[in-house]
C-alpha cells in the first residue's frame, strides 16, 4: 500500500528526521492561509504517482497570492491519471545539495537494503547509470539491524564534508522507521542539505508492505488504497481478488499463476481476457458469488471456468459455480476444465446438474469460449 | 530442495484443521511423518504420531530432518525459529501473508542455522511415488508420476497442471519443486534449478514462473550453462502492469518484472519458452530426442 506524501513524511519525523513544516489543505484559500504562516512554500500536489514535477504540480510561491494562484492551479490537474484533490504547503529553505536516501526489501540478497547517493532527486537506477561511485548500497542482517558504525561504513570515501556524520545518523532513523512501520520500501529523494547546514527530508515516498497491514493498524488507514472499479470494490468485499479488463471472455480459475495462464491463452487463442477472477487458496469455497461477479460485468459473453485443484478441492468450487447458474440462469456460453483434488465428483457433478462435459484441456476449452464471445 | 522417502518430517501446527487433514493425505502416501507440533497439545497423539511443545522438543525426543509448518502468518516467525534452532535440514512454509520483514528475518537465521527454507506461500513439495510435503495432490495419478523431469513452480495450481500435462504426454517427474509466490522466498528459482542440475534423477528441467521480479532473469543465466536441458512457461503475459495479480509478488513495476523481460532472458539462454502450459509435453519429447 502506498501513501502519499504528507502521510508518509511524518512517520520520518516521528523517527527523529527533520522534515519541512507544511500543511496538506484542499482549496486554494487554504493554501493562502498556511503560506501566510509559513513564510515562502513551496506546493505540492498529493497524488501516489511520480513526476509531479514534470508534469507541473509543484510550485513554488512567494506570500499569500501567489499560494492562491499556484494552488488552484495545482488542484483538479491530472497527474498519471490521478486528479488532484489535496496539495502539501510546505515552507522553502534554501538549498546547498541534494542527496537521495532509502531502505527496502531486496529479493535478491533476502533481505532489507538500505542505498544513498550524492545524485538527489535522480531516482537510483538513473544515478546508478550516471555515475556508480557516488551511489552505495548496504544490505543488512535483518537480526543484527543497522548501526551507526553500517552507515558510517557505507559512506566512506563519499564526499560528505561536515554533513558525514549527520547524514550517517539519517540513515539509522531511516532504517529504524522502515523496521518499526512494515515498509516495503522508505525513501527520502531528495535529502537536501540546506544552506544554514542540517539535512531536511523534501520528499518521502513510503510503501507498506500489505502483508503488514494488520499488524499496522494505527499507519495503514492513512495510506492510498488501490484504485477500484466497482466490481473490483464489489470483489474485494468478498475477499475476492478481482481486476477488470476490457475483454469479453470472463475467467474464473483457482491459484494467482493458473488464473493468469488462463488469462494468457484466451489471449493467446485470439481472445481478449474480461478480467483475473482468482478462487485459490482459503478462497475455494467462494466459487459462488466468484461466479456472481463474473456474471455481473455486461461486457462479459462467455466463461472459462479452468480448476486444477491441488489445495482447492474441484468439487467444493463446481458445486459453487452450479449453485450460482441455478439461481442466475445466465445466457452466456460456460466452458469447463476441470482437473485435481475432487475432479471425479466434480465432473460427475457437472454431468448430472448441468448436462455439460468438460473439455479435456484447458486450450480446448478456452478455444471454445474465445470462438463464442465472437 | 529434493524431499526423499527416507525423511523425517515434522509438521509444525498438525492439530488444526488444514494441518489434520495434509498430515493424513501425507501419512497415506508414504511421508515419514514423525510427530507434530504444539505449545498447547503437547503430550497427545495426533494422526497416530506424537505432538510436541516445539520442534526442539521434537528433535530432542526422536528427531525429524525436514519441517512443515500449518500456521497462521503472524506465528511463523516463532515456529520457524523453534525449527531453526532445533536443526531442521530443511522447512516448508505454506503459509500465505507473512509480513516480508518476518520472511527476512527467519531467512536470515536459517542461513546462520544451515537450514534450507521452501515458501512461504508455496503449495510444498513432491517426489512421486516416495513422499510429498504440503497441499499437493501427489496422490492423483493423472498429475504425479515416478519420472525424470524436475518441475520448479512459483504457483500451485499451475504447477500442479504442468505436472498433468506431463503425465498426459506419458512423462513423470523426479521431482515438484514449489517454490512459492512471495516476492522474498527462501529457495530461488536458480537454486531450484541448481539443485535439480546436480539430481542425477533428472533429465530435463520444467520452470513454471511468473510476471514479477528477476527470478527468471537470474535462473536464465544459470540455465545457459546446463546440459540438461530446461523448458519454460511464464505466467502473466495478458496481464496489466501495476497490479498485483494473486500473488504478492506477481506485479510488474515500471518495466520491472515484465514478461518480455523474462521471455527475452529465456531464450537468449536457450530455455524453450512455451505459450501455453499443454505444450509442454512436445518440448519435452523434442530436447529428450537427442
Amino acid at each position: 500500500m502506498n501513501f502519499e506524501e504528507h502521510a508518509a513524511k511524518p512517520l520520518l519525523a516521528a523517527a527523529g528526521i527533520d522534515v519541512p513544516r507544511g500543511r496538506c489543505v484542499t482549496t486554494a484559500d487554504e493554501a493562502a492561509r498556511a503560506a501566510r504562516d509559513l513564510g515562502p512554500v513551496i506546493i505540492k500536489a498529493q497524488v501516489p504517482a511520480g513526476k509531479r514535477g514534470k508534469a507541473g504540480g509543484i510550485r513554488p510561491a512567494d506570500g499569500a497570492d501567489e499560494a492562491r494562484t499556484a494552488a488552484a492551479a495545482i488542484l483538479g490537474m491530472d497527474i498519471g491519471g490521478h486528479r488532484v484533490e489535496r496539495v502539501l504547503v510546505e515552507e522553502r529553505a534554501a538549498i546547498a545539495r541534494e542527496y537521495y536516501a532509502a531502505v527496502l526489501n531486496d529479493p535478491p540478497s533476502k533481505g532489507p537494503l538500505v542505498l544513498f547517493s550524492t545524485l538527489g532527486g535522480m531516482d537510483i537506477e538513473e544515478a546508478a547509470r550516471t555515475d556508480p561511485a557516488r551511489v552505495r548500497r548496504a544490505t543488512v542482517d535483518i537480526r543484527a539491524g543497522f548501526d551507526r558504525a553500517a552507515a558510517q561504513g557505507m559512506l566512506e570515501g563519499l564526499d560528505l564534508g561536515d554533513e558525514a556524520a549527520a547524514v550517517a545518523d539519517v540513515l539509522v532513523r531511516l532504517y529504524a522507521a522502515y523496521r518499526g512501520n512494515d515498509a516495503e520500501l522508505l525513501e527520502i529523494n531528495p535529502l537536501a542539505v540546506t544552506e544554514a547546514g542540517g539535512l531536511v527530508a523534501l520528499d518521502c515516498k513510503f510503501a507498506l508492505d500489505d502483508s503488514g497491514v494488520k499488524r499496522q493498524p494505527d499507519i495503514a488507514p492513512k495510506g492510498t488504497p488501490e484504485r477500484l472499479t466497482g466490481l473490483e470494490a464489489r470483489g474485494q468485499e468478498l475477499g475476492l481478488r478481482y481486476i477488470e479488463l476490457d475483454g469479453n471472455v470472463g475467467v474464473l480459475a483457482n491459484g494467482a499463476g493458473l488464473t493468469m495462464t488462463t488469462m494468457d491463452v484466451v489471449r493467446h487463442r485470439g481472445g481478449r481476457p474480461a478480467n483475473f477472477l482468482e478462487i485459490g487458496g482459503a478462497a475455494y469455497t467462494q466459487a459462488k458469488p466468484a461466479l456472481e461477479l463474473l456474471l455481473s460485468n455486461p461486457g462479459v459473453k462467455s466463461i472459462v471456468i479452468n480448476f486444477c485443484g491441488a489445495f482447492a478441492r474441484t468439487d467444493v468450487m463446481v458445486e459453487g459455480v452450479i449453485d450460482a447458474l441455478d439461481e442466475l440462469e445466465p445466457t452466456v456460453g460456460m466452458f469447463f476444465c476441470v482437473h485435481g483434488t475432487g475432479e471425479k465428483e466434480a465432473v460427475a457433478m457437472l454431468k448430472r446438474r448441468l448436462g455439460v462435459e468438460p473439455f479435456d484441456t484447458m486450450d480446448e476449452a478456452i478455444q471454445a469460449a474465445v470462438e463464442a464471445a465472437r | 530442495m529434493i524431499v526423499r522417502g527416507e525423511d523425517k518430517v515434522l509438521v509444525q501446527g498438525i492439530t488444526g484443521k488444514q494441518g489434520t487433514f495434509w498430515t493424513e493425505r501425507m501419512l497415506e502416501y508414504g511421508t515419514r511423518v514423525v510427530g507434530g507440533a504444539n505449545p498447547k497439545k503437547a503430550g497427545i497423539t495426533h494422526c497416530g504420531v506424537p505432538v510436541y511443545a516445539s520442534a526442539r522438543e521434537a528433535m530432542a525426543d526422536g528427531g525429524f530432518d525436514v519441517s512443515v509448518l500449518f500456521i497462521p502468518p503472524l506465528g511463523v516467525r516463532e515456529a520457524a525459529l523453534d525449527a531453526i534452532e532445533a536443526g531442521a535440514k530443511g522447512l516448508v512454509i505454506l503459509t500465505e501473508h507473512i509480513p516480508v520483514h518476518d520472511v527476512m528475518y527467519v531467512l536470515a537465521a536459517a542461513r546462520e542455522g544451515g537450514t534450507r527454507v521452501v515458501g512461504p506461500n508455496t503449495a510444498g513439495l513432491v517426489t512421486p511415488g516416495e513422499c510429498f510435503i504440503g497441499f499437493m495432490p501427489a496422490f492423483t495419478g493423472s498429475i504425479f508420476h515416478a519420472g525424470r523431469i524436475g518441475v520448479i513452480s512459483r504457483s500451485g495450481s499451475l504447477g500442479t497442471l504442468v505436472c498433468l500435462n506431463l503425465v498426459q504426454a506419458g512423462f513423470g517427474q523426479s521431482a515438484f519443486i514449489g517454490i512459492g509466490g512471495d516476492p522474498i522466498i527462501g529457495t530461488t528459482t536458480r537454486e531450484a534449478l541448481e539443485t535439480l542440475d546436480r539430481d542425477p534423477g533428472t533429465d530435463a528441467v520444467v520452470i513454471v514462473g511468473e510476471i514479477g521480479g528477476s527470478m527468471e532473469e537470474d535462473a536464465a543465466a544459470y540455465a545457459a550453462t546446463m546440459t540438461k536441458p530446461v523448458a519454460a512457461f511464464i505466467a502473466g503475459g495478458a496481464s496489466p502492469a501495476g497490479r498485483r495479480m494473486g500473488h504478492a509478488g506477481a506485479i510488474v513495476i515500471g518495466d520491472k518484472g515484465s514478461y518480455a523481460s523474462k521471455h527475452a532472458a529465456l531464450s537468449e539462454a536457450g530455455v524453450s519458452v512455451l505459450d501455453t502450459p499443454s505444450d509442454v509435453g512436445k518440448a519435452m519429447a523434442r530436447a529428450l530426442q537427442h
